[in-house]
């Protein structure tokens, strides 16, 4: 059914445009007033032009950060998203375990972020940590502050800890979704468990997968505070992703412009991907019932 | 558990009946084993959840001496002062405090605000309704650290800086969108002919939200308010950015650990457990929309 068009709606939605316009215009606008003029006081200020971004674009350092920021996030995805569907396979169906497994399974979403990379970091330590004196115990020499593969593998696996979760959720309730009506139909059709899973889980779960996916990039793209506690972006720069580069410029040495010119560059790369976002959620509504 | 004890009573009565019933019992049983396996994938992932938790609990349950001196899986000679020290301590205690305050602040005004836009989306069409949902969108997927350094200069500008209304507002950037995502999603799955003779029987619009719509969304405003609060209280860097000495969030206070002695490990790891307290308690009343949450509504 189509929506009636009212145009006195927008009184509805007018509290909402204010109180984002005062959190997200006003500094926004902050950030580009930056990006394109040199400030030394309040009276000395310089138009630059585009020199912070030439600046930005060429610095090697940053153009590390934002590879190393595509591979941890590529990584995240490639691990996460089967292992979501894989465990939400597993769920029971029904039950008293079903309320059990799903609190259990959230209880890593609720943990604030600089508290999962302390836990980790105790976790993992190889003089105090339960995994990190393990691992040595059968003969790896596993130290994450010193060692930049094992710094890499302890802070993905943390993510994976933390996140999953999310993914086995939204799988499970796309898997809650699935009539039985096309269980017994393959049955009756003596389809294997593979062929079910191909065809009538698989193609059903794309909705949700997507959702998934979206999520999951774009939240490991901004990542900070994690890798920041546990890690310190560390050893030398090896796990320092963009948002920590970022933070760094801004509020610990100040450097206004090239900051700004950054967190432009890093807003529209946001905003690229949040466009992709939106029109394969606007498509879902229309195609999946 | 319950599925594979129902599964073995079937296979037991299978056996009982397996002359009528000879050609169910092989199927019955390769579910069986599949479930099984099922099970033990199921576990051991739960399993990996648990143990950095219960780690951290072992943790905040030692004294500094035995964390560092022996290894052991449990607590040796077990401990309550690293939890006494938090609880009596006025510096500790009051970043639990200043946090619930921005937490709580900042849940109120994002519901507030969007209940009415939420409606607006789901039920009208209006000039840029779609280019202002997206705009919407892209608040909640920026990275916060773009706006660092201006909510910083902002919100000392206006006087607000080191207070918990300035991180509450601040925080309203990712929360507001979100919830008006989530409702929007929870509202459109109320069928329009509800307003429709509400209307007719001359309600009143803001009589009708209150006392017939609301109830009707009761789970979807719950689950919504779960999710502010739970990203309000899960971010640290503009919690930080924005606070000092008076407003100073949990997560910063943790940062005091950290001393020319080393770092308090009990200390640091009792602090971590009692995080975890609020998420834990509100979990369990929205277990069953959580992923609904999490997809925006629209699973």
């Amino acid at each position: 059914m189509q929506k009636p068009v009212y145009q006195r709606a927008w009184f509805m939605v007018l509290p909402v445009v204010l109180i984002v316009s005062f959190s997200a215009i006003i500094p926004l606008m902050t950030v580009v007033n930056y990006a394109f003029q040199d400030i030394f006081g309040p009276d000395s200020r310089y138009f630059v032009g585009t020199e912070w971004f030439t600046q930005i674009l060429g610095d090697p350092d940053l153009r590390e950060a934002l590879g190393r920021q595509l591979l941890f996030s590529s990584a995240v995805l490639a691990i996460e998203i089967p292992l979501g569907v894989g465990v939400a396979l597993c769920m029971p169906r029904k039950g008293f375990w079903v309320s059990a497994c799903l609190v259990l399974l959230a209880l890593p979403l609720l943990v604030p972020w600089n508290v999962v990379g302390t836990m980790w970091q105790i976790f993992a330590r190889p003089d105090i940590g339960l995994a990190g004196v393990a691992l040595n115990s059968i003969g790896f020499d596993y130290n994450y502050t010193g060692d930049t593969l094992d710094a890499w593998m302890t802070v993905l696996v943390m993510d994976v800890w933390h996140w999953t979760s999310l993914s086995v959720l939204l799988c499970y309730a796309g898997l809650q979704a699935i009539p039985d009506a096309f269980y017994q139909a393959a049955r009756i059709d003596g389809a294997s468990r593979w062929a079910i899973f191909r065809f009538i889980e698989l193609p059903k779960l794309q909705g949700v997968l997507m959702i998934a996916v979206l999520l999951r990039f774009m939240d490991s793209f901004k990542i900070y505070a994690e890798p920041f506690v546990l890690t310190g972006g560390g050893p030398g720069d090896s796990t320092t992703f963009l948002s920590q580069k970022l933070a760094t410029m801004a509020v610990g040495q100040f450097d206004l412009g090239p900051a700004a010119a950054f967190s432009l560059i890093y807003f529209l790369i946001i905003l690229l991907f949040s466009y992709v976002f939106y029109t394969v959620i606007n498509n879902l509504g229309k195609g999946v019932s | 558990m319950t599925t594979s004890n129902a599964a073995a009573t079937d296979q037991s009565a299978a056996e009982l009946e397996n002359k009528t019933a000879a050609r169910a019992k092989p199927a019955r049983r390769k579910a069986s084993i599949g479930s099984r396996k099922r099970f033990i994938g199921l576990g051991l992932y739960i399993f990996f959840l648990m143990v950095p938790l219960y780690w951290m609990l072992n943790m905040s349950l030692q004294p500094n001496s035995e964390i560092l001196g022996t290894f052991s899986l449990w607590p040796q000679t077990l401990t309550f002062d690293n939890y006494i020290q938090i609880f009596t301590d006025p510096a500790w205690y009051t970043g639990y405090l200043n946090s619930i305050k921005y937490v709580a602040l900042n849940t109120i005004i994002s519901l507030t605000v969007a209940l009415p836009a939420a409606y607006a989306f789901s039920r009208y069409s209006f000039m840029g309704d779609k280019h202002l949902f997206f705009w919407l969108l892209t608040n909640r997927m920026a990275p916060p650290a773009v706006f660092l350094l201006p909510f910083f200069q902002l919100y000392q500008t206006v006087g607000l800086f080191d207070t918990p209304l300035a991180v509450a507002l601040a925080h309203t950037l990712f929360n507001v969108p979100l919830a008006v995502w989530i409702l929007e999603g929870f509202m459109s799955g109320v069928p329009r002919e509800i307003d429709e003779t509400a209307y007719i029987d001359g309600y009143t619009w803001p009589r009708f939200f209150v006392r017939i719509f609301l109830p009707l969304i009761k789970a979807g405003v719950g689950v919504t308010a779960f999710f502010c609060f739970m990203f309000s209280w899960v971010e640290l860097l503009l919690a930080r950015t924005l606070t000092a000495t008076e407003a100073k969030p949990i997560a910063a206070t943790m940062t005091r650990t950290v001393s020319a002695a080393g770092i308090d490990w009990g200390l640091l790891a009792a602090a971590g457990m009692l995080t975890l307290v609020p998420g834990a308690l509100v979990i369990w009343f929205v277990r069953k929309n959580i992923a609904k949450g999490f997809a925006l509504g629209r699973v």
